[in-house]
C-alpha cells in the first residue's frame, strides 16, 4: 500500500513531507501514518547532512484531522502497556523531527487539529493559509480525551502554564488570525503557492532550528510552576477552577491540568512521558469511551443519514412557514433564517408576528458584539424572516411548522386553516412536545405529509430536534424532515409516535424524582447538589421552576387523563402530591409566576424559598448523595429502556444523543443507554431492584434490561 | 516500660538522581503513597490505629515542602485519619524518624506509628533547602565549615586510607549489591513504583553498576580537590594544626550516589501488635545520637553507636550485623577501624556507594535492609547508623524476633 507520507527532496536540499493518507479524505494518526512518520524521521536523521530544511504539509483539503479515534476507541484498560509504548514511539518520531538540527516548517494548508496540531507544534516555524473555517487547536477534551503527542508539553512551554489551559482543558479552537495573534502561527499567507514559497525562503534564510524549549536558559511565559506568575496562578486556585468545571465527572481537563503542571517541573523528555501516562489513563477510561462512542461514532451515524429512508433522494428546503410566533415559533424562524432558509412567521396579527424579527435582531446584535458576525450578515438573516397575518403568504413554502400552544383543538384548527393555501409539494410538521402526532395528523388532508418536529428551547442554542414519525407519515416526508433538520445545522433523533415521545417522557421522570425527594424530606440543597455533581446542567427543582410547575402539572394531568381514557394503568408517583401542595396550597407556580422551589429576588441570585423546609419536614435520615444521584440517573435511564422496549424509540443511538442534547442527561455518561452499559447491565439491574425496594416500583428493572443483562449484551 | 517493635518495613528501589533517572518523573508524594498503599495492604492495617506518619525529608521545600507526610496520607485512600510530620536531621533524618517513633512508643503514649523518609534528589538537589550552614558566610566562618567531600578526604588522610583502599571498598560494595540484587535478597521489602495505569516505572535498584572494576574506579578523577580544597585545608588547619596536606581520594565512584528513594517502617507497641494480629519482626533496643567535630564531620557513627549500645545494654561484640551509611568509602572504613570490627559484619549487601543515598530516606532504607538480612541469616542483633552533616551521628540497635 502507498505510504501516507510522501517524501520529496528538491535540488536545493529542501525535503517536503506531504501527508496524504491513501483512500481517506483526511489525514489521521492511524497506525500506518505513525509507522510512516517514524520511518521518515529516521530517514531524515540518517541523511541530515544532505538536507537544508524540511517542509511538512498535506495533500488533503485540511492539513491533518487528528488522532485515529477508531484506534483509540478500541483501547481498553488491558491495553495500557501497549498504548503507552506506541504513544512514546509516536512522540519519539516528532522529537526526532524537532531535534533534527535543520529548520523544519509546518506549511498549514488547512485545518490542523489534535494530533495534526501537535505535529505543527513540533515544527520550528508555522505558516498558515488564511482561509475561512480553518481551525487550529485541541478538540480532545471536548470528547473526553487529551492530547498525547506532546501537545501538552509543547503548548504549556509555548504559551505558559495559565495561558495554555483554555486551549487544552476547554478545547478552545483558533482561527489562523487568532493563532497568529498569540504567536502560534508565525506567518499568514493568502494562497497555498505563497505558503510553499514562503516556507522555502524561511528555510533559506538560515534560521536557528532549535525550539525555544531546547535552548539553554529557557523559561516559559509566566515562569516555571515554582516561581512567579505560574506559581501564583496555582495558589489562586487552578485546581479548584478545574473541579468547579468538571464537578469530578470529567477526568480529561483534570488530567490535562496535572500533566501541564507536572510536565513543567521536569525536563522536556520527562514531561512528554508524564503526558503519555495521563493520556493512557484518560483514553482507556470509561468516560472517554462514553463520550467518543456517542458524540463521535453515533453522532457520525446520524450525520451520514442512518435514520433516513435510503431510497428517497436528498432534498432541500427553500422556505418554511412557522404558525404562531410564540417563543418556539420565533426561535424556529431564526434557526431557519440563519441557515439561509426563508421563514414566514404567521400569527393572528402582524404586530404579534413581528416579534419574531425583534427576537432575531436581539440575538444577532449580541453575536455582532461578540464579533461572530458583521452587520451585513445580520441584515441578510433578518431579511429572510417575513412576519405576516395572512395565510396567502404560505403560497410558496416547502414546509409548515405549527408552533401554537399545546392545545389539540387549536392545533387542529390552524392545520385545517393553513392547508388550503399550501403548494402541492409542501408538508406539515407540528412542534408539539407531547401530543401524539398521529392524532394531530388527522386534521390534515394528507396525513402522510404530516410529521412531528420537536424543537427545544431556546431554539438558537439547543442542537436537538426530535423527529416524530406518525402512523401515516410517508418515507418521503420523513426523509425531507430529516434533511431539513440537518440543513439548519441541528441534530435529529427519530422516534415513533407516542404521548411524550422520548425526550419529554424521560425528562419528566427527572423532575418528578427530584420533587418526590422534597416530599420525603430530603434536604432540597442536597437534591440539587447531587444533580450538580452527577453532571446535570441544572438541578431538578431549579429546572422545574424554569419550565413552570403548573405546565409540568398540567402535562401530567393530561397524561393521566389520556391513559385513563385508554384504560391503561399508570403508576401513581409520589411527586404528584408534592406538586398539588406547591401549586394549590402554597401557590408556587415557578419562576415566571414569581417563584417556585426558589425565590428570585431582583438583582440577586436565586435562593430556596424559605418556607420550603417547613412545608416538607426534614427527614431524620438523609439519603447519601450517591443514592440521590442514582435516583435521578436511574429514573431517566429506566424510562428510556421502557420507551425502547415499547418500540417508540427506534435506535439506542438516538436515545443517547437525545438524552444529552435535549434534556440534560450528563454528557460524561454518553447518554441514557451508554450510562447503563458503563454501569454494567447486571449491576444496573441489581441497583434498580434495590432502588425499587426502597423507593417504589417505578425503579423495577424493565424486562428488556433484565434479558440483556442475562445474555451479557450491551445497548 | 513497653518495648518498641518493628512490624514491617518497605522501600522503593532507588532511581538515579538526575533527569534521566527512572524516578525523576515520579513526584515525591507518589513515592510516599506507593509505600503507604503497600504497607497498608501487606499488614491489613486498620488505618485509624496509625497515630502518626513521621518522615525524614532533608529538602522539605518545593515538591517536598509543606509537611508532605500529612498531605501524602490525605492522598492515599484509608490514611486520611493519619497525621504527619516532616523532620530534618540531614542524612540521619530517616533513621531519626524511626527512633522518634520508638521513643514515642516506649513513652506509652503512642501505640502505632509509620516512620521513614523520602528524598527525590533529581527534583530537589543537594542544597535545595539552603540554610546558614553553607550559605551564610558569617556562620561558615564561625564554625569552620568545609564541604562534606573535603571532610571525607580529610578523614581519609587522618586515618591513612589511600585511594586504592577506598576504591577496593567501593568495588566490594558494588559486588555485594549486585549479588544481593541477583539473588533476590531485597525482594522482601522492595515495592515497585507504578504509574496511574499500574505500569511499572521502576522495580529494581537502578544505580548499581555491576560491571565496576578497580580499573574503572581508578580512572575517575577526585571529586573534591582543586583550588577550593586548598582553601578548605586552611580552614581545617584551624582545628587540625598538624595537618599539612589533604589528599583528594574520594571520587564519584567511592562516594554515595545521588538518587531518589523512600522507605517506611511500621513501629508499634507489643499490645497493638497483639490487638491487630501483627507479628513483630524486631525490637528496637536502643537509639543513639551524637555530636562530633563538624569539620571532620563524618565520625559520628562511632559515638552514636556506642551510645545506642549503652542504651540497649548490649556489648559491641554481641552485634551480628552493621549498616553504616556509605556516604563516603572512608565512613565505614573509619567505623570498622575505630571499633575494631571486621568488614564482614558491615554493609553485607552493599550500600550507598553502589545503590545511592537519598538523604532523608537512607536511614529508613538501612533499617529495612538490616532487618531483612538479620532474618535471612537468622542472626539476632543489628546496628544501623549514619554520619550526619553538621557533625552528628544517629544509630539504632535492633534485635530480630
Amino acid at each position: 500500500m502507498k505510504s501516507p507520507i510522501n517524501l520529496q527532496k528538491g535540488d536545493d536540499g529542501i525535503v517536503t513531507l506531504t501527508f496524504d493518507a491513501p483512500e481517506q479524505s483526511v489525514n489521521t494518526l492511524s497506525d500506518a501514518m505513525r509507522e510512516s512518520l517514524a520511518a521518515v524521521t529516521e530517514e531524515l536523521e540518517s541523511t541530515k547532512d544532505e538536507i537544508t530544511g524540511v517542509i511538512v504539509t498535506s495533500a488533503k483539503y485540511s492539513f491533518f484531522a487528528g488522532g485515529d479515534l477508531n484506534r483509540l476507541h478500541r483501547m481498553q484498560p488491558a491495553d495500557v502497556s501497549a498504548l503507552f509504548e506506541a504513544t512514546e514511539r509516536g512522540k519519539l518520531a516528532l522529537r526526532r523531527l524537532e531535534k533534527l538540527g535543520k529548520p523544519v516548517v509546518a506549511a498549514l494548508n488547512g485545518t490542523a487539529l489534535g494530533g495534526g496540531f501537535e505535529i505543527a507544534l513540533a515544527c520550528r516555524y508555522r505558516i498558515a493559509v488564511k482561509r475561512p473555517k480553518v481551525q487550529f487547536g485541541f478538540p480532545e477534551a471536548g470528547l473526553g480525551l487529551m492530547p498525547g503527542a506532546g501537545g501538552v508539553a509543547r503548548l504549556t512551554r509555548f504559551l505558559g502554564l495559565a495561558a495554555s489551559q483554555p486551549y487544552l482543558q476547554d478545547s478552545k479552537l483558533l482561527s489562523p488570525a487568532e493563532a497568529f495573534k498569540i504567536g502560534l502561527i508565525d506567518e499568514l499567507v493568502d494562497t497555498p503557492e505563497q505558503m510553499i514559497t514562503r516556507a522555502r525562503s524561511w528555510i533559506q534564510s538560515n534560521p536557528d532550528p532549535t525550539q525555544p524549549w531546547d535552548r539553554p536558559g529557557f523559561v516559559p511565559p509566566g515562569g516555571w510552576p515554582n516561581e512567579g506568575g505560574a506559581k501564583r496562578w496555582l495558589a489562586e486556585g487552578a485546581a479548584a477552577r478545574v473541579r468547579a468545571k468538571t464537578r469530578g465527572c470529567y477526568p480529561a481537563p483534570e488530567a490535562i491540568l496535572c500533566a501541564s503542571v507536572e510536565g513543567l517541573q521536569v525536563d522536556f523528555e520527562t514531561s512528554c512521558r508524564i503526558e503519555t501516562r495521563h493520556f493512557v489513563k484518560v483514553v482507556t477510561g470509561g468516560v472517554a469511551k462514553n463520550i467518543v462512542g456517542t458524540f463521535w461514532f453515533q453522532s457520525n451515524e446520524v450525520k451520514s443519514g442512518a435514520q433516513r429512508p435510503a431510497d428517497v433522494p436528498k432534498s432541500k428546503i427553500n422556505s418554511i412557514c412557522v404558525l404562531g410566533s410564540g417563543m418556539m415559533g420565533r426561535g424556529i424562524a431564526y434557526a431557519a433564517a440563519s441557515r439561509g432558509v426563508q421563514a414566514v412567521v404567521k400569527d393572528v396579527s402582524l404586530a404579534v408576528a413581528e416579534k419574531a424579527v425583534a427576537d432575531a435582531n436581539a440575538i444577532l446584535t449580541k453575536r455582532i458584539e461578540k464579533g461572530e458576525i458583521d452587520a451585513a450578515r445580520r441584515a441578510d438573516i433578518l431579511d429572510r424572516i417575513k412576519p405576516t397575518d395572512r395565510y396567502e403568504d404560505l403560497a410558496s413554502v416547502d414546509l409548515v411548522i405549527e408552533a401554537v400552544p399545546e392545545n389539540r383543538d387549536l392545533k387542529d384548527r390552524v392545520t385545517r386553516e393553513a392547508e388550503p393555501y399550501l403548494p402541492n409539494h409542501a408538508f406539515l410538521a407540528s412542534n408539539t412536545s407531547t401530543l401524539p402526532i398521529s392524532g394531530l395528523a388527522q386534521a390534515s388532508r394528507h396525513p402522510d405529509r404530516f410529521i412531528g418536529l420537536h424543537f427545544f428551547s431556546p431554539v438558537h442554542r439547543m442542537q436537538l430536534v426530535e423527529v416524530i414519525k406518525g402512523r401515516d407519515t410517508s418515507p418521503q416526508t420523513l426523509a425531507r424532515a430529516l434533511d431539513f433538520v440537518m440543513q439548519i445545522g441541528k441534530t435529529p433523533i427519530l422516534v415513533n409516535d407516542n404521548r411524550g415521545f422520548f425526550t419529554s417522557r424521560v425528562f419528566a421522570t427527572y423532575t418528578r424524582e427530584g420533587v418526590a425527594m422534597v416530599g420525603e424530606g430530603q434536604e432540597p440543597a442536597s437534591i440539587e447538589a447531587a444533580a450538580f455533581f452527577g453532571g446535570f446542567p441544572v438541578g431538578p427543582l431549579a429546572v422545574l421552576d424554569e419550565i413552570s410547575l403548573s405546565l409540568s402539572y398540567n402535562n401530567r394531568q393530561e397524561t393521566l387523563k389520556a391513559f385513563a381514557a385508554e384504560g391503561k394503568p399508570l403508576l401513581a408517583h409520589p411527586a404528584d402530591a408534592v406538586m398539588e401542595r406547591m401549586l394549590h396550597e402554597f401557590d408556587r407556580k415557578g419562576r415566571a409566576a414569581g417563584g417556585g422551589f426558589y425565590d428570585y429576588p431582583a438583582g440577586h441570585a436565586k435562593h430556596f424559598w424559605p418556607e420550603l423546609r417547613s412545608a416538607f419536614a426534614r427527614a431524620e435520615t438523609q439519603m447519601p448523595q450517591q443514592e440521590v444521584q442514582d435516583r435521578l440517573l436511574f429514573s431517566m435511564a429506566l424510562e428510556a429502556v421502557r420507551i425502547f422496549e415499547e418500540g417508540v424509540l427506534i435506535a439506542v443511538r438516538d436515545g443517547n444523543i437525545g438524552s444529552v442534547l435535549g434534556i440534560g442527561f450528563p454528557r460524561w455518561t454518553g447518554g441514557v443507554f451508554q450510562f447503563l452499559n458503563w454501569y454494567g447491565l447486571a449491576k444496573a439491574v441489581r441497583r434498580a431492584e434495590w432502588l425499587a425496594e426502597r423507593h417504589g416500583a417505578r425503579f423495577a428493572p424493565p424486562e428488556l434490561l433484565r434479558d440483556m443483562a442475562r445474555r451479557g449484551e450491551l445497548f | 516500660m513497653t518495648d518498641a517493635f518493628i512490624y514491617d518495613t518497605v522501600r522503593v528501589p532507588r532511581g538515579r538522581g538526575n533527569f534521566k533517572g527512572a524516578l525523576h518523573e515520579v513526584k515525591p508524594i507518589d513515592l510516599i503513597t506507593t509505600l503507604l498503599r503497600a504497607i497498608g495492604q501487606r499488614n491489613a492495617l486498620p488505618f485509624d490505629k496509625v497515630e502518626d506518619l513521621i518522615m525524614g525529608i532533608s529538602a522539605a521545600v518545593g515538591d517536598q515542602g509543606s509537611t508532605l507526610p500529612r498531605i501524602a496520607a490525605l492522598c492515599q485512600p484509608g490514611f486520611e485519619s493519619v497525621p504527619g510530620m516532616a523532620i530534618q536531621r540531614f542524612c540521619g533524618a530517616g533513621l531519626e524518624a524511626i527512633n522518634i517513633a520508638a521513643e514515642k512508643i516506649r513513652s506509652g503514649w503512642r501505640q502505632l506509628i509509620l516512620a521513614g523518609g523520602v528524598e527525590s534528589m533529581s527534583r530537589l538537589p543537594l542544597g535545595a533547602s539552603g540554610g546558614a550552614w553553607i550559605y551564610d558566610p558569617a556562620t561558615s566562618l564561625k564554625i569552620a565549615y568545609v564541604p562534606q567531600g573535603f571532610s571525607a578526604d580529610l578523614l581519609a588522610t587522618l586515618c591513612g586510607f589511600d585511594r586504592e583502599r577506598l576504591d577496593s571498598y567501593a568495588l566490594h560494595s558494588q559486588q555485594l549489591a549486585t549479588q544481593a540484587c541477583e539473588q533476590g535478597f531485597f525482594a522482601k521489602s522492595l515495592i515497585a513504583v507504578r504509574d496511574q495505569n499500574d505500569c511499572v516505572i521502576l522495580d529494581d535498584e537502578e544505580y548499581i553498576r555491576p560491571g565496576t572494576t578497580m580499573q574503572t574506579l581508578g580512572s575517575l578523577k577526585p571529586a573534591f580537590g582543586g583550588v577550593a580544597a586548598a582553601a578548605n585545608l586552611q580552614v581545617a588547619r584551624q582545628r587540625y594544626p598538624s595537618l599539612d596536606e589533604v589528599t583528594p581520594v574520594h571520587t564519584a565512584g567511592n562516594s554515595s550516589g545521588i538518587v531518589d528513594g523512600a522507605a517506611l517502617a511500621l513501629v508499634g507497641s507489643e499490645a497493638i501488635g497483639k490487638t491487630l494480629g501483627l507479628r513483630p519482626r524486631a525490637r528496637i533496643l536502643g537509639v543513639g545520637l551524637s555530636a562530633v567535630d563538624p569539620t571532620v564531620m563524618l565520625t559520628g557513627p562511632v559515638s552514636a553507636t556506642q551510645k545506642a549500645l549503652e542504651c540497649a545494654g548490649l556489648r559491641l561484640d554481641e552485634v551480628d550485623l552493621f549498616e553504616v551509611n556509605e556516604a563516603f568509602a572512608v565512613v565505614p572504613l573509619y567505623f570498622a577501624k575505630e571499633l575494631k570490627l571486621p568488614l564482614e559484619k558491615i554493609n553485607v549487601n552493599g550500600g550507598a556507594i553502589a545503590m545511592g543515598h537519598p538523604i532523608g530516606a537512607t536511614g529508613a532504607i538501612l533499617m529495612s535492609m538490616l532487618l531483612d538480612e538479620l532474618e535471612r541469616r537468622h542472626l539476632r542483633y543489628g546496628v544501623a547508623t549514619l554520619c550526619t552533616a553538621g557533625g552528628m551521628g544517629v544509630a539504632s540497635v535492633i534485635e530480630r524476633i
